[in-house]
Order: C-alpha cells, then sequence, then structure tokens
C-alpha cells in the first residue's frame, strides 16, 4: 500500500517536473531562435557609442564604395545635391531628368549599422522646383523628406541614426513625388550589418527604372513627361541605370572566372515591379528585397519591387557574356531593360560546352 | 421739355460712363471679374469652392526695369543695404550693382527678391501682393477661358512648363502667353510670391502640428488634393510649401493685385 502511493507520489512528481521542464524549454527555444523560419526578431535598439566623424564616400552607379572595415560607429557626413539635367535617355533621345548628384541613379551611400548620418542636401540653383530626400533607411517622419525639403539655392541638413541593416531605397518625396520619382530621383543606401558582409570579390550597383515619354520609344529629341502614361502605368522605357544601354558597350560591367560576384539592384520604379534575371547565371543567395538574411538559394529570378531592392550573390564558373533582364521580356527587348556582364578567364567545359549558335539569343 | 430731355440724356450718358469708368482697372493692370475656385489643398472644415470677389492685377511681372524705380526711391532696399532680417544674401543677385544691371534683362521679371521685398514694393506703389486664392484663380485662366482645366490638353501644356529646365537668360515678360484676363506670363516665367504662402500649411483642424506637413510629402500630398492630375498646381504649392519670407531664388518673383471698387 505505501509503494503504490509512493509510486504515485513520483510519477505525479515527475510529470509535473517533465511538463514544467517542456514549457521553459519551449519559451526558451522561442526566444533563442525567432519565429519557426528562423528571422531573428529583434525590437531592441542598437545605439552604439558613437566615436569620430567621417565624410561619406559615394559612388555612381554602377560603382559601389568599399566594404566597410571600421567596426564601431561614426558619424557620416552625406552631401548631396539635387539638380536637373537634361541627358540622353536614348541614342538621340534626351530628357530632362530631375537628379540626385546629377546621375541617375543618385550616388550609392554606404554606412555601418549603428552609424549616425549627417545628411546635408542642397538644390541646385537653376532647379524649377524644391526637392527633398525620403531615404527608406530612416526610422523617422517622411524618411527624412519632411525636414529636407529645400527650394533652389538653397540647402539643409538633418541626422539620423541607421538603427536598421539592409539596402533602402532613398527617392524625392516633393509633390507630387509621381513626377518628382519619374523624373529619376531615387537611388541606394546600404547599411552593413554590424558584423558586416560576407566578402565577396566584386560588388555592382544596378538600379531599374522606367520613363514616361510624350514621343513613343526610340522618338527624337528632347521627350516631356507623359503624366497619362504614367497614371496607366504604361512606359515608353524600361532602363537600368537611367538610360539605354548604360550596362551595355563599354558601360558593361565585368569580372572573371571563379570571382564571387554580388549586385545590389534596386528598383526606383514608379510603378513596375522588376523580375530580375542574369541570362546564364543562377543566384546562390538572394537576400530578399535587400533585408539582411539570404532567405534563399538557387535562384533564377528574384523579384523587385518599385521602392525597394535586392541583393543576389553568384560564382562565376565559365566565362562569356551574361545579360541582366527584367524577365517581363517586352520591357527587356523592346523598352531597355538589358545590361550586359562580361566575364573572362579560362573556359570550363566540364560545365558547359556547346558550338555557339550565331541565330540563338544570348 | 428740353430740360427734361437734357437731363434724361445726362442720366443715360452716366449710366453708360460711369460704370465703364468704375471698370477701368489701373495703368498696367487687368481686371479679373470674380468667381468660384477650388483651391488644390484645404482643410476638411474650409470649403471645398471659394469665392474669389473681383480685382485688378498687374498684367505681367514686376520687372527689373521697375523694381530699379523703386530701390532708387528706396535705399534701404538696395542690394548693399538691405536688412538680412527681410532678405538673404542672394539679394538681387543677378543685378550688377545697387542700381545697375544687364541691360538685356530690363524687361525680364525681378528675380531674387524675399517676400519681405515684393510687400515693400507693393506698398511704395499703393497695392498689394495677390492672395494664393486670387493668384490660383487668376492663373487658371487659359488664352480663352477663365477655368482653363475644363480646356483638353491645357493641365498638360503647363506641366510641359514646369518640367523644362530653366532657360540661361531670363526672357521678358510677355514672352509665353496672354490669358483671357488680358495678364501675361502666369505660367512659364517665374514663380510669382502671394500675400499667404504658407497658407497650404495652415490648418484649421490639426491636432498635431505635423498634419499640415505631411499633406505636401508623399502620399500625403496625394490626400484631400482637389484635382489629382492638377501636377502643375502640386507643383506650385510644393514650392510655396518650401519658401520663407526672406528667401530669394532665381526664379521667383512677383506681381501686383489691387482691390477693384
Amino acid at each position: 500500500m505505501a509503494r503504490q502511493r509512493l509510486f504515485a507520489l513520483v510519477a505525479t512528481f515527475a510529470l509535473v517536473a517533465a511538463l514544467a521542464v517542456g514549457l521553459v524549454a519551449c519559451q526558451a527555444g522561442r526566444t533563442a531562435t525567432g519565429d519557426a523560419a528562423g528571422v531573428p526578431a529583434s525590437d531592441e535598439l542598437y545605439l552604439p557609442e558613437i566615436r569620430g566623424e567621417e565624410v561619406a564616400v559615394v559612388t555612381t552607379a554602377p560603382e559601389v564604395p568599399p566594404a566597410i572595415t571600421r567596426d564601431y560607429a561614426t558619424r557620416v557626413v552625406v552631401n548631396m545635391e539635387t539638380v536637373e539635367v537634361v541627358k540622353e535617355l536614348a541614342d538621340g533621345v534626351e530628357y530632362t531628368f530631375w537628379t540626385f548628384g546629377g546621375t541617375v541613379p543618385g550616388p550609392f551611400v554606404r554606412v555601418r549599422e549603428g552609424d549616425l548620418v549627417e545628411f546635408h542636401l542642397s538644390n541646385h540653383p537653376t532647379s524649377t522646383v524644391p526637392h527633398n530626400i525620403d531615404l527608406h533607411a530612416v526610422t523617422g517622419t517622411g524618411g527624412g523628406a519632411a525636414v529636407s525639403m529645400v527650394v533652389p539655392g538653397h540647402s539643409t541638413a538633418f541626422e539620423f541614426r541607421a538603427i536598421k541593416p539592409g539596402l533602402y531605397v532613398y527617392h524625392c518625396a516633393t509633390a507630387p513625388v509621381g513626377l518628382h520619382v519619374a523624373n529619376g530621383m531615387y537611388g541606394l543606401i546600404l547599411v552593413e550589418p554590424k558584423e558586416g558582409l560576407p566578402e565577396v570579390d566584386k560588388e555592382f550597383y544596378v538600379m531599374q527604372s522606367e520613363f514616361y515619354t510624350a514621343g513613343v520609344m526610340g522618338e527624337l529629341g528632347l521627350q516631356p513627361f507623359d503624366l497619362d502614361k504614367a497614371v496607366d502605368e504604361e512606359p515608353e522605357y524600361v532602363v537600368f541605370n537611367g538610360r539605354v544601354g548604360a550596362l551595355t558597350g563599354e558601360g558593361a560591367i565585368k569580372a572573371s572566372v571563379g570571382e564571387r560576384v554580388r549586385l545590389f539592384v534596386g528598383n526606383g520604379g514608379p510603378n513596375l515591379s522588376s523580375s530580375f534575371h542574369v541570362i546564364g547565371e543562377i543566384f546562390d543567395r538572394v537576400y530578399g528585397e535587400g533585408g539582411t538574411v539570404a532567405n534563399q538559394a538557387n535562384v533564377q529570378t528574384t523579384v523587385v519591387p518599385p521602392g525597394g531592392s535586392a541583393i543576389v550573390e553568384f560564382t562565376l564558373d565559365v566565362p562569356g557574356t551574361y545579360t541582366l533582364v527584367d524577365h517581363a521580356l517586352f520591357r527587356a527587348f523592346n523598352k531597355g531593360a538589358v545590361g550586359l556582364l562580361e566575364v573572362t578567364g579560362d573556359e570550363n567545359p566540364a560545365i558547359f560546352a556547346g558550338q555557339a549558335n550565331p541565330l540563338a539569343a544570348h | 421739355m428740353n430740360r427734361v430731355f437734357a437731363l434724361t440724356l445726362l442720366g443715360a450718358l452716366a449710366l453708360l460712363v460711369g460704370p465703364a469708368a468704375a471698370a477701368a482697372p489701373p495703368e498696367g493692370m487687368v481686371l479679373v471679374r470674380g468667381g468660384t475656385h477650388r483651391p488644390l489643398y484645404r482643410s476638411a472644415t474650409e470649403p471645398e469652392v471659394v469665392t474669389v470677389a473681383s480685382f485688378y492685377l498687374d498684367a505681367h511681372a514686376v520687372t527689373n526695369r521697375q523694381y530699379l524705380a523703386f530701390v532708387r526711391a528706396n535705399p534701404e532696399w538696395r542690394r548693399s543695404r538691405v536688412r538680412p532680417l527681410f532678405a538673404d544674401d542672394g539679394y538681387l543677385r543677378h543685378w550688377t550693382g545697387d542700381l545697375t544691371f544687364d541691360p538685356a534683362l530690363a524687361d525680364a521679371p525681378v528675380v531674387y527678391v524675399s517676400w519681405f521685398a515684393a510687400r515693400a514694393y507693393a506698398d511704395w506703389a499703393g497695392k498689394r501682393l495677390p492672395t494664393t486664392a486670387e493668384w490660383e484663380y487668376a492663373a487658371a485662366a487659359s488664352e480663352t477661358r477663365a477655368d482653363g482645366r475644363t480646356e483638353p490638353g491645357f493641365t498638360r501644356r503647363l506641366l510641359g512648363w514646369y518640367s523644362r529646365p530653366r532657360p540661361a537668360v531670363l526672357p521678358s515678360v510677355r514672352s509665353t502667353y496672354r490669358n483671357v484676363w488680358g495678364a501675361w506670363d502666369m505660367h512659364g516665367l517665374v514663380w510669382e510670391w502671394v500675400e499667404d504662402f504658407n497658407a497650404a500649411l495652415v490648418t484649421a483642424d490639426s491636432r498635431s502640428s505635423r498634419a499640415a506637413d505631411a499633406r505636401l510629402f508623399c502620399s500625403g500630398a496625394s490626400l484631400g488634393a482637389a484635382d489629382f492630375e492638377d501636377y502643375a498646381a502640386f507643383l506650385r504649392y510644393a514650392y510655396r510649401g518650401g519658401l520663407e519670407a526672406r528667401y530669394t531664388t532665381p526664379n521667383l518673383g512677383f506681381r501686383l493685385a489691387a482691390d477693384a471698387r
């Protein structure tokens, strides 16, 4: 009789203990790994001490500033000027671009998670309208737009902490925003995670966008903006880096067999999503939507939303010409969404061999 | 009988001449007949349509030549003497001296003038700046209609001008188009100061001071706007929203208004 009671007691105790341990383990598991998908969930603000000051190195597409080597947060001074310029959109086709820094896309800015960014924006005196900036990396009103509007000939400054790593679009957000963006006012800012990105051999900056001209694609001369086409989301031009052929000919990006390449891909829109694909290659890793988790491997085509980005990485195994496209094909072949990556190096018949057919698309 | 006839004739003449005399605008001005106007921005408590009373408006923007007369008579508004409180350091930057400028610009609109300077000129001239409502109402007119927005292609044409780069040399007044009221270059030449340029940022219905600012940025710009496709109007309101009273810019001038009796 006593033994039975003893057994019952021990069994109950064991059961309760097991339940307790199970519950605790369950809770611990949840906080340690985030949600089931393995995406780290963090509401904590990363606000390290700021040491020193430096002026940001910015680059023009397709160049990217070098990876950040410092392991501390600093005050980064970024200087940008908005200027309206008449340039070629295609051979013989001109457009009045509204730009950051005189180029479409605007400069690539690279900072580190936790940096304090001191952003100076000026508007060139020849501008016809005021401009401002909304950086998607900013946590704060308008992404900075609320505090950065400048009329021609004036300048302003604001500050923000880059508390969230990732690859972010920035764009002008002065009313009417659609017009400012449609005229070319966008670019990318990378906030490197504090531990940095994995090392690669080559990095490039590619930004897709559309242009809505009164004349049809190819019609020569200075083309005005066409509001009806923009509202109907029917562009005449869909291009990489601000013009037809920006990434072809002398503008083609170059790498070698064996190199690991990373593309920072942005989409300025204003309207269309990009189905980004590199003909002849497969993305080994994709940081979908420009976030900080390489959330997919072995991807052929990744979607880049307007006002969004993606980071793709791949290692080159075979020499040749690789074509960057928006795989919505009529945009690639009829509106300009084509770029070239030229890869030199030894042939690799173990991976790819065959007789080239001059009629095949490539 | 003769006296009655004479009096009747006088009366008839008075009736004919009277109104005409009353309606004759001051020299250099045109009469903008009153009507209704839909402001691009308004708060929830403001009316959708406002009434604009008849008023006189300068036929063209104030020119460099005209402004020269003002600074001759008012030395405190000369470039070397103007108080920084009333104008930033771009004041009359395009002039070569206190009282000199390139003769080619004599009849071009004066630019690089602040709101304070424009108002001082208005006081001196015995007039005033137009309100936003008056300016927008007058500017809505095409060559043939009081409301150009009902004319196909008019808003698109305006947007075409606002999309072009600034010319290297500012053209003279009366070089673009004359609208139905007789006012020249309401679009196509320079931006123009109005009396209440910062009214777009003032709302009668704001629980947060940011509510008004939000209108001019990103999606906020489309909330509550009367006409999503009047992009040129968005551009003007955005421009005004970025200004401060002492600012001067290379493409901002002004013209004057006066009450119509």
